[in-house]
C-alpha cells in the first residue's frame, strides 16, 4: 500500500491529463454534435445522409482503431498529429456520433404539435428551437449525455496506448519501477470510480427530477 | 366590397395516394364565423391547417388578406417559395388553437402567452406581461396565471390555448376540434370563450362536430365530404334544410330524429 | 500530398488479419455466453433475493462499469497472477475480463427485463398451479429473452469491438493483427484501408443476422 501512497502525486499529474483530454472532448463534442443532430433532424436528405453515414461509420468501428489511426496513420497522408492531439482528435470524433444520436432523440422525444404550436404563433425556426424544442429536449438529453461525459472518461484510458501519460499511462509507469502492479491498478480502479459514479450518480439524479416535473 | 380576408382558390393536397383535397375554393369576410363541418376524413382539418400553412398544399392558393402564404411573386410571374421569417410573419397573424392544447409544458399559463408577444410581436416585457394578464383573465383563468401546463384541467389548458392564439391579435383565429378532447363538463367553458370572441366580431374558422355549437357560433356553416366543399351558406339553410343527400345523411347519423322528419 | 498504395504486404500478412477477425469473433462469443449465465444469475439474485444480495450485485455492478475496460484487463493480466499466484495465458485473462465485464451490463438489462414481464402473465402461471422453480423456467425466463434480445444483440457487437483492446496484451485478434503489420511493413494507411471495412462489415453483417433472428423468434409466438 506503501507503494501506492508514494505514487500519488505522480498519478495525480497524470489524473489531469485525465481530465484535460475528458473535458476537451466533451466540449468540442457537445457543440459539434447538438448542431449535427439538429441537422439531422431537420435537415434536407442531403445533409442528412452524410451525417447519417458519419455516426454508422464511427460507431461501427472500435475506438482503439480510430485512435491509431489518428495518431499512426495520418502521418502517411501528412497530417502529423501530436499524441495528445491524435488522440483527442478521435475521442472527439467518436463522442460526436453519440451525442448527434443523444439530440437526435431527444428532439423526437417532443411531440410535433409543440412544433405546430410554435409555427402557428409564427416564431421561426431558431426561435422554435430556442425557446419551446431545446428547453424541453435538454432534460431527454442531459442524463443520457453525462452518461456520455463518464464514457469518455473511461474511454480516456486508450490514449494511455499512444504515449499519452494520462492516469492509466502514470500508473504503468509506476508499476514498471516498482513491479507492484496489484497496489497500483486498485487506487486507479479507485480513482476512475469515484470520477464515473459521482457522474452516472448525478445522471439518474438528474432524470428522477425531470421525470416528475413534465406532463402528466 | 373589399377584398375577402381569407381567400382560398383550386385548392388540392394528396398524402402520397390519397387525395384528401380535391380542389377547395372557398371566400371569408371579415367578421364572419365559420363551421366547417364533414365526417372524418371528409378532409376539413388539413384544409384548416392549409390556412396556416401547417399543411403544405399540393395545388392552388390560400390569400390572407391578400397575400399569399406559401409563395411570393417576384414580378415576372415566377413564384418563389417564402423563407422561414416571411412565412412567420405571414402566420403570426393566423391564430390556430389545437385539439390536444399543445401547451408548452415548460412554461406557466402566463409564459405561455407572452412568448409570442415577445418574441414574435417584439413587445416590451411589461406590455406583453399586461397583456398576457388580460386575456388570461378574459377566459376567466386570472388565479391560474403561474400555474404549469400540468397542473390545469384539460379545459383550463384549452382556454390558455385560446388566450394564447388571440393575443396576437390575429386576422383570423383558426379552431380546430378544440373540445373533443375534453371531458363533456368542461366543453361549456370552453365554448363559452368562443361565444364571446364571435360576439365581438373575430374572424373564426371553427371545424367541430358539435353541432349545436356549429349553428349557436357560426353564422356560416360550410359543409366538407371527400375533399369537397359540398354544401355552404346560413346554419338555417345547411343544417335545417339539407338539400344534398350525403349532407342529409351525415346529420342523420348524428341526429336520428331529423331523419325521422324529413 | 504523394502517397502510393501498395496492398502487397497487405495481402501477404492477410492471414493474420482473417485469423485476427475470427478470434476476435471468438472471444466476443465466449465472453456474452459466460456473460449472460452471470447476469443471468445475478438479475435473479437481485430480483429475489434481500438486500444483502442486492448490495452484493450493486457492487460487482458498478465497481466494473465505472473503470475503463483497459484498466480491468490490465488488472486481470498483470495484477491478479501476480497477487494469487496464479497463471494464465493472455487470451484466458481477456475472456475472464470480458466475461465479467459483459456480466455487468447485462444484469442491469435482465434486471429490466424480468421488470418489464407483465405481472398477469406471471399470475395466469400462478392460476394454473405452476411451481415458482416453473414459473421462472416457463415464464419469465423465456418472455424475458423476449423483452431484452435488441439489447442483447447490441450488446454482442459492442463487445465484438471492445476485443480490440485484447490487442495491448498481445492477443493475436484483429487490432492486434494490424498493428503488427503496421510495425513490420509500414504500410499504415493500407492495413486501416482493409481493417476499417472488416470492423464494419462484420459488424452490420452480426447486426443483420441477430435481427432476424430476432424477428424469427418473436414472430413464432
Amino acid at each position: 500500500m506503501e507503494v501506492a501512497f508514494n505514487a500519488l502525486p505522480f498519478l495525480m499529474e497524470g489524473l489531469w491529463v485525465t481530465v484535460k483530454v475528458t473535458a476537451i472532448v466533451v466540449a468540442i463534442s457537445l457543440v459539434v454534435g447538438v448542431v449535427m443532430g439538429v441537422v439531422l433532424t431537420y435537415g434536407s436528405a442531403w445533409v442528412r445522409w452524410p451525417i447519417r453515414l458519419y455516426t454508422d461509420f464511427i460507431r461501427g468501428i472500435p475506438v482503439l482503431v480510430l485512435i491509431f489511426f489518428a495518431y499512426y496513420g495520418l502521418p502517411a497522408i501528412g497530417l502529423n498529429l501530436d499524441n495528445f492531439t491524435a488522440a483527442v482528435t478521435a475521442l472527439t470524433a467518436f463522442k460526436i456520433a453519440h451525442v448527434i444520436e443523444t439530440t437526435r432523440g431527444a428532439i423526437q422525444s417532443i411531440h410535433q404539435g409543440q412544433t405546430e404550436a410554435g409555427k402557428a404563433i409564427g416564431l421561426p425556426f431558431w426561435d422554435r428551437m430556442i425557446y419551446i424544442i431545446f428547453p424541453q429536449a435538454v432534460r431527454r438529453f442531459l442524463p443520457p449525455w453525462i452518461n456520455t461525459v463518464a464514457d469518455a472518461a473511461k474511454g480516456s484510458a486508450l490514449v494511455s496506448l499512444i504515449g499519452v501519460v494520462d492516469l492509466m499511462l502514470a500508473m504503468q509507469k509506476v508499476i514498471g519501477r516498482t513491479f507492484e502492479p496489484m497496489p497500483i491498478y486498485l487506487l486507479g480502479a479507485v480513482i476512475y470510480f469515484l470520477i464515473n459514479y459521482s457522474l452516472s450518480l448525478s445522471s439518474r439524479r438528474l432524470e428522477k427530477q425531470f421525470s416528475y416535473s413534465l406532463e402528466k | 366590397m373589399s377584398d375577402p380576408l381569407v381567400k382560398i382558390s383550386g385548392l388540392t393536397k394528396a398524402f402520397g395516394d390519397v387525395e384528401v383535397l380535391k380542389g377547395i375554393d372557398l371566400e371569408i369576410n371579415t367578421g364572419q364565423v365559420v363551421s366547417l363541418i364533414g365526417p372524418s376524413g371528409s378532409g376539413k382539418t388539413t384544409l384548416l391547417r392549409c390556412i396556416n400553412y401547417l399543411v403544405e398544399y399540393d395545388d392552388g392558393s390560400v390569400l390572407i388578406d391578400g397575400q399569399e402564404i406559401a409563395h411570393k411573386d417576384t414580378g415576372n410571374g415566377t413564384r418563389q417559395p417564402r423563407s422561414e421569417r416571411e412565412l412567420s410573419a405571414i402566420r403570426a397573424q393566423v391564430g390556430m388553437v389545437f385539439q390536444l392544447f399543445y401547451l408548452y409544458p415548460h412554461l406557466s399559463a402566463i409564459e405561455n402567452v407572452t412568448l409570442g408577444l415577445t418574441k414574435v410581436r417584439k413587445l416590451p416585457k411589461a406590455q406583453a406581461q399586461s397583456m398576457a394578464e388580460a386575456w388570461l383573465e378574459r377566459v376567466g383563468l386570472s388565479d391560474k396565471m403561474n400555474n404549469m401546463p400540468s397542473e390545469l384541467s384539460g379545459g383550463q389548458q384549452q382556454r390558455v390555448g385560446i388566450a394564447r392564439a388571440v393575443a396576437m391579435e390575429p386576422k383570423v383565429l383558426l379552431l380546430d376540434e378544440i373540445t373533443s378532447a375534453l371531458d363533456p363538463e368542461l366543453v361549456g367553458e370552453v365554448l363559452a370563450v368562443v361565444q364571446s370572441l364571435a360576439k365581438e366580431g373575430m374572424t373564426m374558422i371553427v371545424v367541430t362536430h358539435e353541432m349545436t355549437f356549429a349553428r349557436d357560433v357560426g353564422n356560416r356553416v360550410v359543409f366538407m365530404d371527400e375533399g369537397r366543399v359540398v354544401a355552404d351558406g346560413l346554419p338555417s339553410e345547411v343544417l335545417d334544410n339539407p338539400e344534398n343527400e350525403r349532407l342529409r345523411t351525415f346529420l342523420s347519423r348524428l341526429n336520428p330524429h331529423l331523419a325521422l322528419e324529413k | 500530398m504523394d502517397y502510393h498504395f501498395n496492398f502487397r504486404y497487405i495481402w501477404k500478412h492477410f492471414d493474420r488479419l482473417l485469423d485476427g477477425l475470427v478470434l476476435s469473433l471468438e472471444l466476443a462469443f465466449i465472453s456474452i455466453l459466460i456473460g449472460i449465465v452471470i447476469g443471468l444469475a445475478l438479475a435473479l439474485v437481485h430480483t429475489d433475493f434481500g438486500w444483502k444480495a442486492r448490495s452484493f450485485v450493486a457492487v460487482y455492478v458498478e465497481g466494473i462499469r465505472n473503470v475503463p475496460l483497459l484498466l480491468l484487463v490490465y488488472l486481470v493480466f498483470y495484477g491478479l497472477p501476480q497477487a494469487g499466484g496464479m497463471e494464465y495465458s493472455a487470451q484466458t485473462s481477456f475472456i475472464i475480463t470480458l466475461s465479467l465485464y459483459s456480466g455487468a451490463y447485462l444484469v442491469e438489462v435482465f434486471r429490466s427485463g424480468f421488470d418489464a414481464v407483465p405481472t398477469g402473465l406471471i399470475d395466469a402461471g400462478k392460476a394454473i398451479g405452476l411451481t415458482p422453480w416453473q414459473r421462472l423456467i416457463y415464464i419469465r425466463i423465456p418472455t424475458m429473452f423476449r423483452i431484452v434480445l435488441p439489447s442483447l444483440s447490441n450488446a454482442f457487437i459492442s463487445l465484438f469491438k471492445d476485443t480490440s483492446i485484447a490487442s495491448v496484451i498481445a492477443v493475436p485478434e484483429l487490432t492486434y493483427g494490424a498493428q503488427w503489420i503496421n510495425f513490420n511493413t509500414f504500410r499504415i494507411i493500407e492495413v486501416y484501408v482493409v481493417i476499417t471495412p472488416m470492423y464494419l462489415v462484420t459488424g452490420y453483417a452480426i447486426l443483420i443476422g441477430l435481427r432476424q433472428i430476432e424477428n424469427r423468434y418473436l414472430k413464432r409466438s
